[in-house]
This record gives C-alpha cells, sequence and structure tokens, in this order.
C-alpha cells in the first residue's frame, strides 16, 4: 500500500513493540507495557494481536487469521486483508501451511509446530481485573506473586456451585510464577497451551499490555487437589466431520429447540472431512 | 446437510458500498464539501480536532465528512492518521497570556484589565429554532466592528496570585511524558493527566465535572476567566537551535479558581483547575478544569473518594476512541465463549436438579 | 518504500560524528529478519541463529552484535557502548542513541560491564532489565554448558567459547532474582544465541 511502511508500522514503532516482545518472551507469563499505537482498526477489535504480527511478520511468512476458530468471521476476513494489503504476504486458511497464525478466542485443534507462531488477541490482559480493577494494585500483586485472590474466587466458585464456574478466560499460570490471563479462548483450549512446541505472543492494545508464552514452558490452569481443573465441550459429535474431542459450535436450526454441533476450528473439521471422504 | 456460513468478504465489500451510499444520500442534493463542513461546522470540526489529539482543520472537516457526522468516528479517523506521522519533537508551551483574544470572560470580577468581551457565543442567544435557517439563503447581517483592543489582558489567575491568594504552579523544565508514546502507569503526573484529559470525550468529563458540583467531590469552583482566541505555535528545531514561528491555532482556555482550606505547610488560598483545548470548546476546557481540580484532591490532602477524584477510574475511561471500540466490540462474534457459559449453565442446572 | 518511517534509515542525532560505514541494505526488511533471529534465539535459548548484516562493518563490532544494535537500538533506548570510537561513530549515527554508563542502560556492548552491575529492574517492572550483547570467540550447538529452562523442552547444549571468566558464577546470581534479571544475547561472527534471565546453565 502506498504511502505505508510494509506491514503499516513504522521502524521506531516496529521497534518498540519488538523491544517489548522480548522482554516477554524473555519473562514468561509478565505483562509487558508498550507503547500501543493507534491502529486503523477499532480498539477491541484486535489492536494488540494486530501490532504484535505486524512487527513480528516478514515477507516469507504464511498468514493465517482466525475468529471464534473460523478463518471466514467477519473480522478474521477484515484483519486477513488488512495484511495482504500493508504486507503483501501471502494468507492461508490451513493451520498446517501457516507460519503466523493471529488468533481471537480459540487455539487450533492441529497440534503447532516449532516453526510456528501463535498471535492472540487480548481484549483485557488483567487475569486478576475482575477482582481488583486497579492497575497499580494487581501490579503490585504480580509482583508479589500475590494469587490469593483468585483462589479464593475460585473456592468461592465451588462453595456455591461444587465446581469452578469459569468456562472462558481460565486464568493459568506460567513457568510457575505468573498469574496469566489466556485470553478469552474457551478453558477447553487451556491444556494446549502447556509445553505448546510453538511460540505464543499475547497483544492487548488498547489495555497496552504484551505477554509471551515460550515454547516448551509450563501452563497449568488454577485448581486446587480435589477439583481438578476439567475442560468443558458439548457432549456431542460434530455433526460434519463426527469429531468427539473437537471443541463445538451449537448452530440452532430451528426456533423449537432444533440444534446441530459442528467443530469451531473450519480448517480442522474440513480436514477431517476430506480424509472421511478419501477413505470411503 | 448443515452448510457453514461462507463469503464473509464479499459481505463486508458489500456492506462498505452500501455504506458510501448512504453517506452521499440523496444524489439529487448538492454533495457537501469538506470545506464547507470545515467552515459551517466549526464547532464539530473542533471537537474532532481536541478527541482526536491533531490540529488539522481540513483533515477534522474531511473526517467528519468521511463519518457522516460521527464525531467519536471522526476522532478516530484523525487519530489512526495522526500515529502515522513522524514525530519532530515538541512545540513550546503555547503562551495563552499573549492570545489574539476573541472572546474572554471573568465570572470573579465585574470588571477587569481587557474587561469581559463576549465573541461569537450562543450565550444569551434564545434556544427557539430559526426557520430563516433551514431556508436556504443570504448572509447573516454582520456584526459590528470595534477597534481591535490595544489593552494587554492579563489572567485573572496571575493577578490573585500576586496578591498571595493563589497557589502558584511549580515551575518544572523535565521534558513531559507522552501518553501516545509511553503506556501510562499510575499515579500520573499532571501533565500526562491534563494530557489525557485533552484528548478525553466531551461528555464523560461534562458528567464528571458535573458530579463535582453536586457532591461527588465538590471543590467550590469559579470561572476565574475563559479565553478563547489565537495563539502562535513556536517550535525550536534541535538543528537550528532558535525558534521559529510554525503559525496561529485557535485554542480555549479555561482557569477554575477553587478553594484550598489549607494545610500544615500551606496557608489557605485559592487552587486552579486547568483546561486547554483546540478550536472553541468552552464546555470540554470547563469541564476538563475542573476534572483537572478533582484530580489533584489527594496531592492537596484532601478526601479523595469520589469518581472524579481517582485518577485511575478517570483517565482509563476518558479516552472515547478506546471506550467506544471496546464497547462496540461486543458485537463481535463471541459464540466460542458462549458456547462455554452455555455448556457451564446446563452442567450447573442438572446439579441443582440431581440434589432435589 | 515508505513515505513516513522516519526511523528507517536511522535517527541522525546533532554533532553526530559522521560514518562511512553503512546500516542494513535493507532498513526494513533485514531489520525484520534480524529480529526474527533474535526473537527465536530468546524462545529457544542456546539455539545459534544467524542474522543478516551490514554489507561493511566498523571495526569493533561483530556482524551479528552489529545488526542486534540496528534492529534494537535507537533513539528511545538508553545503551552503553565500549567498542572503540569508529563503532560509537557508526552506532551514533544509525541509532542515534543516547549514551549512559552501564548500570542506567537498557542495551549493553561492553566487555567490561559485569552482568550484575546491570539494571535487572524491579519486582513490578522486570522488563527494566537490561539486555547484555555479549562478543564471543565462537557459538555452537551439541555439547558444551547445559541449558534448560523455558523455551528448551530437555535440554540444549550450547559451547560458548570466550565467555568472561566468572560469567557462569554470576549467571547463578542473576538466575536466582528472577523474574529481576539481565537477559543476554551472545554474539560470534553473524551468529547469535540467547539467554534470557529464566534460564539455567549448568557446565558441560
Amino acid at each position: 500500500m502506498s504511502g505505508y511502511n510494509f506491514a503499516y508500522l513504522d521502524e521506531s514503532t516496529k521497534r518498540m513493540i519488538r523491544r517489548a516482545i522480548l522482554k516477554a518472551v524473555a519473562i514468561p507469563g509478565h505483562q509487558v507495557p508498550f507503547g500501543s499505537r493507534e491502529m486503523p482498526l477499532p480498539y477491541g477489535w484486535g489492536t494488540g494481536g494486530i501490532q504484535v504480527t505486524a512487527a513480528v511478520l516478514g515477507p516469507t511468512d504464511v498468514l493465517k487469521v482466525i475468529d471464534q476458530g473460523s478463518d471466514d468471521t467477519t473480522n478474521a476476513v477484515s484483519i486477513r486483508a488488512f495484511f495482504r494489503r500493508t504486507a503483501g504476504i501471502a494468507t492461508t486458511e490451513s493451520t498446517d501451511a501457516a507460519t503466523i497464525i493471529q488468533t481471537r478466542h480459540r487455539i487450533p485443534e492441529r497440534k503447532l509446530r516449532e516453526d510456528q507462531i501463535l498471535v492472540y488477541q487480548v481484549p483485557i490482559p488483567e487475569p486478576l481485573g475482575r477482582l481488583e480493577p486497579r492497575i497499580a494494585e494487581t501490579r503490585r500483586m504480580h509482583g508479589m506473586a500475590d494469587y490469593g485472590l483468585m483462589h479464593v474466587k475460585l473456592y468461592e466458585d465451588i462453595a456455591r456451585h461444587g465446581h469452578i464456574a469459569t468456562s472462558y478466560s481460565y486464568p493459568v499460570m506460567v513457568n510457575g510464577r505468573y498469574l496469566m490471563s489466556p485470553s478469552p479462548i474457551p478453558a477447553f483450549d487451556n491444556p494446549k497451551m502447556d509445553q505448546m512446541p510453538a511460540l505464543q505472543l499475547f497483544g492487548a492494545g488498547r489495555e497496552k499490555r504484551i505477554y509471551a508464552v515460550p515454547p516448551y514452558t509450563s501452563v497449568k490452569s488454577l485448581d486446587f487437589d480435589d477439583h481438578p481443573f476439567r475442560p468443558i465441550r458439548a457432549p456431542h459429535a460434530c455433526e460434519l466431520c463426527g469429531s468427539r474431542d473437537t471443541y463445538l459450535d451449537e448452530v440452532l436450526t430451528d426456533d423449537v429447540g432444533g440444534r446441530i454441533f459442528v467443530c469451531s476450528d473450519t480448517d480442522f473439521c474440513a480436514e477431517r472431512q476430506a480424509m472421511k471422504e478419501a477413505a470411503e | 446437510m448443515y452448510v457453514a456460513t461462507k463469503g464473509g468478504e464479499r459481505a463486508i465489500g458489500a456492506a462498505h458500498a452500501w455504506l458510501n451510499e448512504a453517506r452521499r444520500g440523496d444524489p439529487a442534493l448538492p454533495e457537501l464539501t469538506a470545506a464547507q463542513v470545515e467552515a459551517q461546522l466549526g464547532l464539530a470540526v473542533d471537537r474532532v480536532m481536541a478527541e482526536g489529539s491533531c490540529h488539522d482543520r481540513g483533515l477534522a472537516a474531511l473526517a467528519v465528512k468521511q463519518s457522516r457526522g460521527d464525531l467519536i468516528e471522526a476522532a478516530f479517523l484523525l487519530r489512526a492518521y495522526r500515529t502515522t506521522l513522524p514525530r519532530f519533537g515538541a512545540s513550546q508551551p503555547l503562551d495563552t497570556n499573549a492570545m489574539t483574544i476573541q472572546r474572554r470572560i471573568s465570572a470573579t470580577y465585574k470588571d477587569l484589565p481587557g474587561g469581559q468581551v463576549l465573541g461569537p457565543t450562543f450565550d444569551y442567544t434564545h434556544r427557539l429554532l430559526d426557520f430563516r435557517l433551514a431556508a436556504a439563503g443570504g448572509l447573516p447581517s454582520g456584526a459590528p466592528e470595534a477597534e481591535p483592543s490595544t489593552e494587554a489582558t492579563p489572567r485573572v489567575t496571575e493577578m490573585l496570585a500576586r496578591e498571595g491568594l493563589m497557589q502558584r504552579e511549580p515551575a518544572c523544565e523535565d521534558e513531559p511524558g507522552d501518553l501516545t508514546r509511553e503506556p501510562l502507569s499510575f499515579p500520573a503526573d499532571r501533565s500526562l493527566r491534563l494530557q489525557a484529559l485533552a484528548r478525553g470525550d466531551e461528555g464523560f468529563l461534562l458528567s464528571l465535572g458535573y458530579s463535582t458540583q453536586r457532591g461527588y467531590g465538590n471543590n467550590h469552583p469559579f470561572v476565574g476567566e475563559i479565553r478563547m482566541g489565537e495563539v502562535a505555535v513556536g517550535f525550536t528545531p534541535p538543528e537550528l537551535g532558535f525558534e521559529i514561528d510554525l503559525g496561529d491555532i485557535t485554542v480555549t482556555e479555561c482557569q477554575m479558581v477553587n478553594q484550598f482550606k489549607g494545610s500544615r505547610t500551606e496557608p489557605p488560598q485559592f487552587t486552579r483547575g486547568y483546561g486547554l483545548v483546540f478550536g472553541h470548546g468552552e464546555r470540554k476546557a470547563m469541564s476538563m478544569a475542573l476534572v483537572d481540580r478533582s484530580l489533584r484532591a489527594a496531592d492537596l490532602g484532601e478526601a479523595a473518594d469520589a469518581p472524579a477524584q481517582q485518577q485511575e477510574f478517570v483517565l482509563s475511561h476518558c479516552d472515547n476512541v478506546e471506550a467506544t471500540g471496546f464497547v462496540e466490540h461486543l458485537k463481535l462474534p463471541h459464540y466460542v465463549d458462549f458456547q462455554s457459559e452455555l455448556e457451564n449453565v446446563r452442567t450447573m442446572r442438572a446439579s441443582v436438579e440431581a440434589a432435589k | 518504500m515508505s513515505t513516513n518511517a522516519p526511523g528507517a534509515t536511522g535517527t541522525k542525532s546533532p554533532g553526530a560524528t559522521s560514518t562511512t560505514f553503512p546500516g542494513f541494505a535493507d532498513p526494513v526488511l533485514d531489520a525484520q529478519a534480524s529480529f526474527r533471529a533474535v526473537l527465536q534465539a530468546m524462545s529457544r535459548p542456546g539455539q545459534v541463529q544467524r542474522v543478516p548484516h551490514p554489507p561493511e562493518l566498523p571495526p569493533g563490532l561483530s556482524p551479528a552484535a552489529a545488526a542486534v544494535l540496528l534492529t534494537l537500538v535507537d533513539a528511545e533506548t538508553r545503551l552503553c557502548l565500549n567498542a572503540g570510537p569508529v563503532a560509537a561513530a557508526w552506532v551514533r549515527f544509525h541509532c542515534g542513541a543516547p549514551l549512559v554508563a552501564a548500570g542506567a542502560a537498557q542495551f549493553v556492548l561492553d566487555s567490561e560491564a559485569g552482568l550484575l552491575a546491570l539494571d535487572p529492574g524491579n519486582e513490578e517492572e522486570p522488563e527494566r532489565g537490561a539486555t547484555l550483547i555479549l562478543e564471543v570467540a565462537a557459538l555452537a550447538e551439541g555439547s558444551g554448558w547445559k541449558l534448560t529452562g523455558p523455551g528448551i523442552r530437555d535440554e540444549h547444549r550450547l559451547q560458548v567459547r570466550g565467555a568472561p571468566a566468572n560469567f557462569l558464577a554470576d549467571w547463578v546470581t542473576n538466575r536466582a532474582r528472577t523474574p529481576c534479571g539481565v537477559d543476554v544475547i551472545l554474539c560470534a561472527g553473524d551468529a547469535i544465541a540467547a539467554l534470557p534471565r529464566s534460564v539455567a546453565i549448568e557446565e558441560g
């Protein structure tokens, strides 16, 4: 796109973001403040993820963008088009073919590789934010590794509901040190973060924070010995590919209770359908 | 068989084409030009420059036109443009003492050096719809011309300060921070707070200022002075080493005079709340001054428990570009999380049923 | 390529001694490739990466160290540099970073500067911990130091020739203060390897 630098951001902004990313990688799970810029897309619509991707992306990368697990949701389409336009890079819908995957709310079902980078869009980076809105205070709690508040909250859930009533944005401990928000992915996806071979980068544009999980790093969902973490999924099979171990979307087919369940990860589902067809 | 919806890209393209048609409106009517917006919707342009934190009347007018008059959308357009511009440095502080006055009023004195100058104000207009404006054409009968005043217009707060009644602001030679380059951290100093308020949402600051008047952190404000007019912008390029004049801009400044009961170290005196915005933005400048003074409560040893006195609350929520993005992002698909919540609620209901 | 990328060719600070040595041949894409190598190195401690570097170099800087400086350092970062006057002039011209003492620097390229004399950040802002760019004689994988920690599946072997004598002893102290601490980028020729503060090193 004429008039703009490769991948939109100017070089000094990229350097600033790159410095923040490196510190984030060196301190797994710690939120690094950065001078988030105003982007030509609204705050809350992936500006953090976009800035991280723009700072990382090179001409030989192949970019995949998903929202809710799907490549064809409108905001994913819009972000993919933004990078095609500003960086002229190749894009793909295939998880396998991508070198960088920017995501909102899901981790792909296919196991990611060492040569891939997963960039999460993060609305609220502070895992303690719903319990303590003051940033000055939560920063102190992270400094002291004082996470009693979160344990109390989860314990109250158990006392009231018999189990932990958090189904997404389920907080994790990274490398045994930092409490971290996994972004609003379903708790079902949390176990994929643990020891993932790919680098995981998190960008929160409006809140101006970047954090990271290096490859092969311990990521544990908070729980109690007598109330272990349970990933939740709809107990059904995918209507299209038959999968019983992927995360499913519930699709209403009428207004009298008719519904089907289909894979949220559209690329994974399409691959499985193709394999099924080939086998038949 | 179920087929997932496809064609997001085409849908977006069609929606944008429709938007362009809607913006143009009835093609039988002449198209509005950005120059007309700039000249005739000047206060909208001023507000967009203030909240877009970029002084460029032409671009702001274009943004108003492009956004179909949605001023927050227009401020966002201007911000997104601003962020791509190279940064050459910081101007010299504006000298509003040397302002070419268009309007200047003080509520604390009946008369004062420089006088009361009403200027182009809605004040004292009767808010009756003027149907002559609905009919096209006709130039307004001209305002009477007066000789430009040669009298100096000293600041009210300075006159009070000379008498020892107004707290002096400490001089500071430090390079002020820049919240567009470095993320805000708390507690934020006053220069950063003022930066945030200057680009903050007029409606939000208006309501917060109003809340202080109604008792949520009252600080007994008087309008010491509001002045609006042109000031020169000076810049000293490092390679030249001397100041050059970049031109004049219109700004509105409000200095509130507020009571201060005094502390162990300081005698009772007046303190000030300060507001400064691009263009003619009196409501914003006044609201900003009220909120600025409220945010000083903790520094002045006053109780600071009202919303307008809590800097994390005020500064984290006053930016309408951030706020609108995050509020409006709720319309993006959230069905993955909602599915988790569905299963969660179903599980909880099942365990309640089982326990019966 | 760009009409509004003022930093693309480096920021010239007033009074910079000029240099005849160039920066990256392609300031945008070489910086990106170099960053990806550093990111890969920092994410996978001890893995050796190659970086693109300027076609011609001022004496006193390895190709790798020059690339790392061009990639990460600019007018907004405080740098401590001790690599001779020619390299200093080159850095002033291409990076424009304010030069400060080791203890106040965000980036340090000074073989005299001890790991423990650098800013480790603080508990609330550990990201303020400095990055030490350390020139060594050679880097090779497969034998040598045994590295474990985030970024490494089981263990990783890195042979470093020419590290300062007390480096491993200092590293124990550095790692003990995580999340505070200093991160290190080792440079040899056009190769780099990184040691984030979280990595444990045993002599192999």
